[in-house]
C-alpha cells in the first residue's frame, strides 16, 4: 500500500539457518525404499500413494499440532472429529447418489465439495462445543486433559454408532474421481491426486496465515511464549479458541478425504487414526506446520513401502520410524517449543 | 482423628502404616473384604462368584494402575497390554504344553520378563523425551500389540481366543470333599476362586507396601511437582520408568488370575479398549491415588456392569416406541454412558469416592 519510509536496510535481520535435513527425509526415505521395491513403475505408483496418503494425515494432523503447540492441550478427542468428518461426508454422498453416479465432472465435484464443507462445518461445531465443555474446565492440567478428551472421543464414538450403526460403512467415490491415470506403467489413483491437491493447499494456506497475517503473528508468538503474548496484552483465550475449533475443522476435513481415501470403515476410525496422528506430532515436534507436514509425509511413505515390502513388519513400521526419529532428535524434527 | 481408636500395630503393620483415615471408608472395606470372602457361600450360583471373582481381579489390575496413575501422576494406556501378557502367558503356556503348574510356572515367568523388558524400554523411551508422550506412545504401543495378538491366531487363537485346561484342583469337577460344606460344594470353582482371592490379598498389600514406602513418596514428589523433584537430586526418569515397570508387573499378575478364572482368554477379555475405560473409570471413581479406591472402584463398578445392562435392557424393551430413548439405553451403548460417566466424575468427583471420604472425615 504505502512506500516504506526507511532506506533500505541492506543488512538483513541475523536469521537462524534453514534446517534443510529433515526436509531432505522423505526424499531418502523414498530413493532408499526403490531398491527393496525393485520395479521403477511399483515405486512410483507406491509413492504417489503414500504421498497421498501423508497428505492426508496431514490435513488431520495439523489442527492437533497447533492445539498441542499453542495451548498445551493434550486432545485424545481429536479423533472424534475425523470420525465425524467421515460420518457427515458420508451422510451427504449417499442421500445423493444420483449426483454421485453421475457422469457429469461438474456434479460430482459439486457432492465432493459439499460433503467436504459438511465436514468441515459439523467438526467445526462439535470442536466449539468439545472445547467449552471438556478442554476449557481441564485448561493447565495434562493428565485431566488426557482423562478428559479420552471420555469424549468415547462419548462421540458412541454416539456415532447410535446414530449410523455399529456396522462398517462404505460408499463411493464420485464418478469422475474413480479409476486412475497410466503414467507409463504406473497406476496413479485419480482421488489420490486430488488428496494430495487438497493436502497441498491446506499445507500452503496454514503457512500462508501464520507466516503473513496478523493473527498467524500471534499464534506463533503464542505457541514459543505463550505467557509474553499474554504480558503484551493479547488475550489468548479467544486465539485459543479459535485455533481450536480450526483445529476441528481440518481434522473433518481430513475427515471425509479419509473416509473417501478408505472407503469402508466402522465408529472406530477415529480411535485408529488418533495413534498415526500421536506418531506424526511426535516426529514432526510441537507447533511446527513443516515438520508435521514431513512427518505425515514420512508416515505415509513408509506404511506404503514397508507394506508392499515386507507386510510382517508393516504394524510396526510406524512405531519403528518414531524409534529412528527421536533416538536422532529427542524433540522431534523441528524443535519450537520449549516446554 | 483423635476419635479414631487407634489400630492394632499388627493392622498397622500389614497395610504398611496407610489406614483408610476415614470411619465410613473403614467400614465399608470391612464390608467388602468380608462380603469377597463369604461370597461363594453368602450368594452361591455361577453368575454372583464370576463377578465376585472379577471384583477381585480388577481389584488388583486398578490398584497397580493407581501406582501410575494416581501416585506417579502419568497416564499410561498400555495397561491392558501388560493385563493381555499375563493372561495369554498362561494361555499360550497351558495349551502348548502339558497343562498344570508347570505351565502355569513357565506361563507366568515368561509374560513378567515380557512385560519387564517393555515396560522398561517403553519407559526411558518416552519419558526421556517428554512426559507427556507417554500416554501417546502407550497408545501406539498399545494398538499395535493388539492387532499383533489377533494376527498370531495360530499361538493366540486370533479373535476368537484359546480355551485351556487349569491344574486338575482348579477344574470344575474336582471335589475337595465328598460331602457339601455349608450347603455348597467344594468344587475347582470354588478352590479357584480362593486361591484368587488369597493372591489378591497379597498382591494388593504389597502394593500397599511399595506405595508406602520412600519409593512411593518420590513418585508422589513427581506427581507434585517434577521439575523440584528432579532439583531435589531424584532422577524422575528412572523413578517414573520403574514405577511403570512394577504397575506392568502387577498388571501382569492380575493378568494370570484372569486367565486362571476364565480358563479362556482373547482380544476382548483383556485387551479391548473397553477394558482400558473400565480401568480408567474405576480409578477415577475410587479415588486417585488411594489404592483403597481400587476396592470400593471395583465393588461398585463391577456390580453395576453386571446389574445396570439388565436394567438398559429393560429399559430400552420398554421405550421401543420412542426411538431416541430406546437406542441411547440399548445394551450396546454401555460404553457411552460409561464415558459420561467418566467425563463428569473428572468434572464434579475429581476426588472419587476414597477421597471425598476422608476429606470429610478431616473435616474440609
Amino acid at each position: 500500500m504505502s512506500k516504506p519510509v526507511t532506506a533500505p536496510v541492506t543488512a538483513d535481520i541475523p536469521r537462524q539457518p534453514v534446517d534443510w535435513l529433515p526436509v531432505a527425509l522423505p526424499l531418502i526415505v523414498a530413493v532408499a525404499a526403490f531398491p527393496l521395491v525393485g520395479n521403477p513403475w511399483t515405486w512410483l505408483t507406491l509413492t504417489i500413494a503414500g504421498l497421498a496418503m501423508g497428505m492426508i494425515i496431514f490435513t488431520v494432523s495439523s489442527g492437533l499440532m497447533l492445539v498441542f503447540g499453542l495451548m498445551d492441550v493434550l486432545n485424545f478427542g481429536h479423533g472424534a472429529f475425523i470420525a465425524l468428518g467421515a460420518y457427515v461426508g458420508l451422510a451427504v454422498l449417499i442421500p445423493l447418489t444420483p449426483w454421485v453416479e453421475a457422469t457429469s465432472v461438474l456434479l460430482n465435484s459439486a457432492v465432493f465439495a459439499l460433503a467436504l464443507c459438511a465436514g468441515v462445518i459439523v467438526a467445526g461445531v462439535v470442536g466449539f462445543v468439545f472445547d467449552r465443555l471438556l478442554i476449557q474446565p481441564v485448561y493447565g492440567n495434562h493428565l485431566k486433559q488426557i482423562l478428559m478428551t479420552t471420555g469424549g472421543l468415547i462419548i462421540v464414538e458412541q454416539l456415532i454408532r447410535a446414530i449410523w450403526g455399529a456396522e462398517t460403512v462404505s460408499f463411493n467415490l464420485p464418478a469422475s474421481l474413480r479409476g486412475s491415470w497410466l503414467l507409463g506403467e504406473a497406476a496413479v489413483e485419480r482421488y489420490r491426486i486430488v488428496a494430495l491437491g487438497i493436502g497441498s493447499a491446506v499445507f500452503l494456506g496454514l503457512l500462508l496465515v501464520l507466516t503473513r497475517t496478523r493473527i498467524g503473528l500471534m499464534i506463533r508468538a503464542g505457541v514459543e511464549n505463550r505467557e509474553m503474548l499474554e504480558a503484551m496484552g493479547y488475550r489468548t483465550r479467544h486465539l485459543f479458541v479459535g485455533v481450536f475449533v480450526v483445529g476441528a475443522m481440518l481434522a473433518g476435513l481430513g475427515g471425509v478425504m479419509w473416509g473417501l481415501y478408505l472407503q469402508n470403515f466402522t465408529a472406530s476410525i477415529g480411535a485408529q487414526i488418533n495413534v498415526l496422528i500421536f506418531i506424526v506430532i511426535i516426529i514432526g515436534g510441537l507447533g511446527s506446520t513443516t515438520g508435521c507436514l514431513i512427518g505425515a509425509l514420512l508416515v505415509g511413505l513408509t506404511s506404503n513401502y514397508v507394506g508392499f515390502a515386507a507386510p510382517k513388519i508393516a504394524l510396526f513400521s510406524n512405531i519403528l520410524l518414531m524409534l529412528l526419529i527421536l533416538l536422532w532428535r529427542p524433540q522431534g524434527l523441528y524443535r519450537v517449543v520449549d516446554r | 482423628m483423635t476419635t479414631h481408636a487407634p489400630a492394632p500395630s499388627f493392622i498397622r503393620r500389614l497395610l504398611s502404616g496407610d489406614l483408610p483415615r476415614s470411619r465410613i471408608l473403614t467400614v465399608i472395606l470391612i464390608a467388602i473384604v468380608v462380603g469377597l470372602v463369604v461370597a461363594p457361600f453368602l450368594v452361591p450360583g455361577a453368575r454372583s462368584l464370576n463377578t465376585s471373582a472379577k471384583i477381585l481381579i480388577f481389584i488388583a489390575l486398578v490398584a497397580s494402575y493407581d501406582l501410575l496413575l494416581g501416585y506417579t501422576g502419568i497416564v499410561s494406556f498400555a495397561h491392558t497390554m501388560f493385563f493381555g501378557i499375563g493372561a495369554y502367558g498362561i494361555a499360550i503356556a497351558s495349551t502348548r504344553m502339558e497343562p498344570g503348574w508347570t505351565a502355569l510356572a513357565v506361563g507366568t515367568s515368561c509374560a513378567i520378563l515380557l512385560s519387564v523388558i517393555l515396560a522398561t524400554v517403553i519407559g526411558l523411551f518416552s519419558l526421556r523425551v517428554r512426559a507427556v508422550f507417554f500416554a501417546m506412545i502407550t497408545l501406539a504401543v498399545a494398538t499395535a500389540f493388539s492387532t499383533l495378538m489377533s494376527q498370531l491366531s495360530e499361538w493366540t487363537g486370533g479373535e476368537d481366543g484359546i480355551t485351556f485346561k487349569m491344574p486338575t484342583i482348579f477344574q470344575p469337577a474336582y471335589r475337595l470333599f465328598e460331602e457339601p460344606v455349608l450347603g455348597i460344594v467344594i468344587n475347582g470353582r470354588i478352590l479357584s476362586y480362593y486361591a484368587i482371592l488369597i493372591a489378591v490379598v497379597v498382591l494388593f498389600l504389597l502394593m500397599l507396601r511399595i506405595a508406602n514406602s520412600p519409593f512411593g513418596r518420590v513418585l508422589q514428589a513427581i506427581r507434585e511437582n517434577p521439575f523440584r523433584t528432579e532439583a531435589i537430586g531424584y532422577r524422575t526418569v528412572f523413578y517414573r520408568t520403574i514405577a511403570s515397570v512394577i504397575s506392568a508387573v502387577f498388571a501382569t499378575l492380575a493378568g494370570v488370575l484372569m486367565a486362571i478364572w476364565l480358563r479362556y482368554n482373547g482380544p476382548d477379555t483383556t485387551l479391548s479398549l473397553e477394558i482400558m475405560v473400565d480401568i480408567l473409570l474405576i480409578t477415577v471413581i475410587g479415588g486417585m491415588g488411594t489404592l483403597y479406591g481400587a476396592i470400593v472402584g471395583s465393588v461398585v463398578f463391577m456390580i453395576a456392569q453386571t446389574y445396570l445392562q439388565d436394567v438398559m435392557v429393560l429399559v430400552s424393551k420398554a421405550s421401543e416406541h420412542i426411538p431416541l430413548v430406546a437406542t441411547l439405553a440399548h445394551p450396546d451403548r454401555w460404553l457411552l454412558w460409561l464415558g459420561l460417566l467418566f467425563v463428569l466424575s473428572i468434572y464434579y468427583f475429581p476426588q472419587g469416592v476414597v477421597g471425598s471420604l476422608r476429606d470429610r472425615a478431616r473435616g474440609t
